[in-house]
């Protein structure tokens, strides 16, 4: 059964099927955005093909042209050539601030004809099947920390690349491999310290750092005075709790001078919006409050397909793109948003479940790394919609409008597919 | 073990979930804040209709422009009407019309808004401000009427209306939506891209009261509306509303052109309507008033109504004879053989025969130039002279538009090979004895007024003319398309042109033209003419151009069912000369009688089909 032929049978349906549902229900979602009620377009209109609607079909239709050409490449393929699919677009990346062009303020596109490109969208692809083909070697364990260094070092360096065409939105996309580490053995400590950083880093720029200093104080006369009795009072363990809360306080210390001199005005504005949507009314807090806005008057059961009034006429602002959220929310209302989460969810235990079924660690690495960048942009991109999450770019996977995020996305998940339905010519090792 | 790290994964994520869920649920069901914040934050996309273009005569006089008017919209989600009475009364609605409408506007959409009141005046919408208040869901747009100075020239400007359902599904550019108002006629028509402007878009914030509160995002996505641009007209105002006043009580055009140049000074379709009355409220009741009347006034006659040419076709026979080389000066035909009647006179030359009109004459030279003084098959020699002929004819614009800038202008006919093979079923089926009606200006030759003042135009020149337009500048630069500035030559040389020229003031001075269409003081020269009408009366026509010497103006006049050409259109033609050339008019006895005179016919009819071939003739 090595042969390619029978791949029909052992792709994975079920994955299949939520993908065809976001993509549909994604397509419909941008029709509505661009949907105006004053000049509806046709199918026939040659106008409907410069609309985004339109435009969203013929990526849709590319992308089933690319589906077919990775389930007809051979599943090997995709180890074997991890390293130059890596190099590659590490080559787009360092390429395009000098052969790139700018569209939204981003300079981070390349143009073919009339097809535009942002490579930053496919360096998490590459950077997963590198990541999944180093970890395949059984001699790496990442409890040790020269293999978690060398790690670091894939995902770091498309990172630095992207950062630096001011894509932080995409480059903070690669923390998500910190769930396909975690899997893969990295200890549990790495993720609970970073989401302990990311408290922090939010708290430093809401509050003062002695503030923190003194919660912190706080915290740890707590843990003195009501620490388990079987735990031994002894020196050592107060130094232990000592350095540990005076780790715990630099990191602020640091965290604070970050962002108070690392980070730019504008980036910290997108943070503290959060927190205060009144304090910038007329730019970054009056999209939150209208995406917030847009969705909460959708109500329990929605306005109904094509009834969005909020998120018409460019309301919201990247209505289509980042934002498509917001037209769910508003036109299918509280029923309509929970369903699509609860399907999200559905789609990412199933990517989980056959993530684990794979016998080689190369498959499911790259599984779990796949899962991450999803939840990664779920997270971000509805988070940010309702106001719980600083305003990013970064799409919806298979919803937003545009080519690059949609083929992205496909390339990611069809990899996969390919991969796992092959999972029992793949060796175990 | 690490196997169990997925769950600790899936329960980080159904924690994300549930955060989610949980957001939302607050955002969407708890706090209806948002709900109300949108009511408030509602934006309007109010689409910005700019003034169209206003036209002018040539002097600089105003003749149409806009009055500013306000529609009333509803949206029946948020139209809360506590008081229907006080509601109707403040804008002057029946209880039934409210309800009725607002029964209407329901179907339509609840919270898409709905047209509620048409046309306000100025003066209405300020009385009803204050009151907007009580009124949530409603509100007004602002929109335009056109107005006209005068009630002349009605025909040619054309109207505006709103676009037909037809007209939306072919326009080119995606321009219109329905209920848009678009040129339907004349120049409004003909010029519509120009005077239409660019439509402006303004997105304004409206809180649940209907009351705006500023510009969405400070304006940024506003589209200023750009206003279209002036046409200003060679028309001559005071002329054209001189000639409407004597066209009154007759069917008919009349069309004044300046040789030189092309321009149109008058144009009166006869009759007219109030162009004024086809604006606002009365638009579709005056519409189908004019629509059904069997006199046709929404029809612009002078470049669209198709009539023979009668006799003054004879000035192109001479010509198109001289310069083919069959006739001349000094070449006589007596009425002997012709099977055309005549009055009672000797032969006569070309001179002469334009004098009085002598049908039998150009019978005998039209004869001529079909058979080319040769012998053989007499349906194959008339084949080959009627194309030479026809050829040279429509150099004079007849059987072909002559492009004036007005819509609907008619091609009219001009009868050649092509046409009398369809009309007979096929070649060698004529010759000259089936067509020679065509020889006097009957039979199958349609022609429009238009193109007999060109007619009269071109002989003024002696030989070319600048295609006739109304429109002299467009815009602040008054430009023109090159078109109205480059003449064209008829083929026929100018030294061919004096005979006729002499013949056609032999007809002013002591021809065919009776003493009311002579103006003492002024060399006017031309040409009647008397259009068969198998329906009724004859229609009399006049072409002529004064004064003889430098011509400033050729005009042509058909007045239906008034009989002879000299005895009813030559005087109105003469009064119209004498008052552009002199600004005033001394002969007020001939000026009242043609003004009161009523040519209205019982049974109207204008030939409109194609003129059947006769079986008759032989
Ligand atoms: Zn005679």
């Amino acid at each position: 059964m090595t042969d390619s032929n029978h791949i029909q049978g052992r792709i994975d349906w079920i994955t299949v099927g939520f993908y065809v549902l976001f993509v549909g229900l994604g397509w419909l979602n941008i029709y509505s955005a661009v949907y105006s009620p004053d000049a509806p377009l046709a199918f026939s209109d040659a106008a409907f093909y410069n609309s985004n609607a339109g435009k969203q079909l013929v990526w849709i239709g590319t992308s089933f042209v690319l589906i077919v050409c990775i389930l007809v490449i051979d599943f090997r393929f995709f180890e074997s050539f991890a390293l130059f699919i890596y190099l590659g677009l590490l080559l787009l990346l360092i390429a395009v601030p000098f052969l790139g062009v700018t569209i939204n303020g981003s300079h981070s596109w390349f143009k073919f004809g009339s097809v535009t490109i942002q490579p930053a969208e496919f360096a998490k692809t590459a950077t997963a099947l590198l990541l999944a083909k180093y970890l395949n070697d059984p001699l790496v364990n990442l409890t040790k920390f020269p293999f978690q260094w060398k790690a670091a070092l894939i995902i770091g360096i498309p990172m630095v690349l992207i950062i630096g065409s001011n894509e932080t939105g995409s480059a903070l996309v690669f923390a998500s491999f910190m769930i396909l580490l975690y899997r893969e053995g990295l200890p549990g400590a790495y993720p609970a310290l970073f989401i302990g950083g990311i408290v922090l880093f939010v708290s430093a720029l809401l509050v003062k750092a002695w503030v923190i200093f003194l919660v912190l104080l706080l915290m740890a006369g707590l843990l003195v005075l009501f620490m388990p009795i079987y735990m031994q009072r002894d020196p050592k363990t107060y130094l232990r709790l000592s350095g540990g809360i005076a780790g715990i306080m630099t990191l602020a210390l640091l965290v604070d001078w970050v962002v108070n001199n690392v980070l730019k005005e504008h980036q910290r504005n997108r943070i503290r919006v959060l927190i205060d949507p009144g304090f910038d009314p007329r730019g970054l807090g009056y999209q939150v409050t209208q995406s917030k806005i847009a969705i909460g008057s959708g109500g329990f059961w929605g306005k109904g397909f094509l009834g969005g009034t909020q998120t018409k006429f460019d309301f919201v602002p990247e209505q289509s793109t980042d934002m498509v959220f917001c037209t769910i929310g508003e036109e299918h209302g509280f029923v309509g948003v929970m369903l699509m989460i609860l399907f999200f969810l559905g789609f990412l235990w199933r990517l989980m479940y056959l993530a684990d079924l794979q016998r080689s660690r190369f498959a499911r690495a790259y599984g779990f790394g796949l899962v991450g960048i999803l939840f990664f942009h779920f997270l971000v991109n509805i988070g940010m919609t309702i106001g719980l999450m600083p305003i990013m770019g970064i799409p919806l996977p298979f919803f937003s409008y545009g080519g690059s995020s949609l083929w992205s996305f496909t390339i990611l998940l069809f990899i996969f597919l390919k991969l796992d339905s092959h999972r029992s010519d793949m060796l175990s090792r | 073990m690490l196997s169990q790290r997925r769950n600790f994964i899936f329960l980080f994520f159904g924690i994300v979930g549930l955060l989610f869920i949980g957001k939302l649920f607050y955002l969407q069901v708890i706090d209806d804040t948002y709900e109300k914040a949108a009511d408030n934050n509602a934006i309007r996309k109010i689409i910005q209709i700019p003034f169209r273009g206003e036209v002018y005569d040539r002097y600089g006089k105003l003749i149409v422009y806009n009055t500013p008017v306000y529609d009333l919209y509803m949206i029946p989600r948020k139209a809360v009407v506590k008081d229907t009475n006080h509601f109707c009364r403040v804008f002057g609605v029946t209880k039934e019309y409210f309800i009725k409408t607002t029964q209407r506007a329901r179907a339509y959409s609840r919270v898409k808004p709905s047209l509620f009141l048409k046309h306000l005046s100025k003066e209405d919408f300020a009385s009803v401000q204050d009151a907007m208040v009580d009124f949530p869901g409603f509100f007004f747009e602002t929109n335009a009427f056109r107005t006209y100075q005068s009630r002349s020239f009605s025909n040619a400007l054309g109207y505006v209306a709103e676009i037909s359902p037809n007209a939306l599904v072919d326009q080119r550019d995606d321009y219109y939506r329905q209920g848009d108002y678009v040129g339907i006629s004349g120049i409004e028509s003909f010029y519509e891209e120009t005077l239409r402007g660019q439509r402006g878009v303004k997105y304004r914030m409206v809180n649940s009261n209907g009351v705006e509160k500023g510009d969405y995002k400070n304006g940024s996505l506003n589209i200023n509306p750009v206003s279209g641009n002036n046409l200003y007209t060679s028309i001559d105002l005071a002329i054209q509303e001189y000639a409407d006043s004597l066209m009154q009580h007759k069917v008919g055009s009349l069309v004044a052109i300046e040789p030189s140049t092309g321009e149109i000074l008058a144009m009166v379709s006869a009759p007219s309507y109030d162009a004024s009355q086809l604006t606002g409220n009365n638009f579709s009741k005056y519409y189908q008033e004019l629509a059904l009347d069997p006199m046709k006034p929404l029809l612009n006659r002078p470049p669209s109504a198709y009539y023979r040419p009668g006799s003054t076709f004879k000035l192109v026979q001479a010509l198109v004879g001289q310069q083919l080389g069959f006739i001349g000066p000094g070449t006589v035909f007596s009425h002997a053989g012709a099977p055309v009647k005549c009055h009672g006179h000797g032969p006569v030359d070309l001179r002469g025969a334009i004098r009085v009109s002598c049908n039998p004459y150009f019978y005998h030279a039209f004869r001529k130039m079909i058979y080319d003084n040769t012998t053989g098959d007499t349906y194959e020699r008339s084949a080959k002279g009627l194309q030479r002929w026809s050829d040279l004819v429509a150099n004079f614009g007849f059987g072909r538009k002559l492009g004036v800038d007005l819509g609907n202008e008619k091609k009219g006919i001009l009868p050649n090979v092509e046409y009398y093979n369809s009309v007979y079923k096929g070649e060698k089926m004529w010759k000259f004895s089936n067509i020679y009606s065509i020889s006097i200006g009957e039979g199958e030759i349609v022609v429009s007024p238009l193109k007999m003042a060109n007619l009269a135009a071109i002989i003024a020149n002696r030989g070319w003319y600048i295609p006739p337009h109304v429109v002299k500048g467009v815009g602040l630069q008054k430009s023109i398309d090159p078109f109205y500035k480059t003449p064209v030559k008829v083929g026929v040389e100018s030294k061919y042109f004096n005979v006729v020229i002499d013949g056609m003031e032999d007809a002013v001075t002591h021809g065919t033209v009776e003493a009311d269409g002579r103006i003492p003081d002024i060399k006017m020269v031309g040409k009647t003419g008397t259009s068969q009408n198998q329906k009724g009366k004859d229609h009399s026509i006049f072409i002529a151009f004064a004064p003889r010497d430098n011509p400033k103006i050729a005009i042509a006049v058909f007045v239906e069912n008034a009989g002879f050409g000299g005895s009813a259109a030559a005087p109105i033609a003469s009064l119209v000369v004498e008052k552009y050339l002199k600004r005033k008019v001394d002969r007020k006895a001939v000026e009242t009688k043609f003004m009161n005179m009523n040519y209205l016919p019982n049974v109207y009819s204008v030939v409109r089909k194609k003129a059947a071939p006769d079986s008759t003739k032989k």
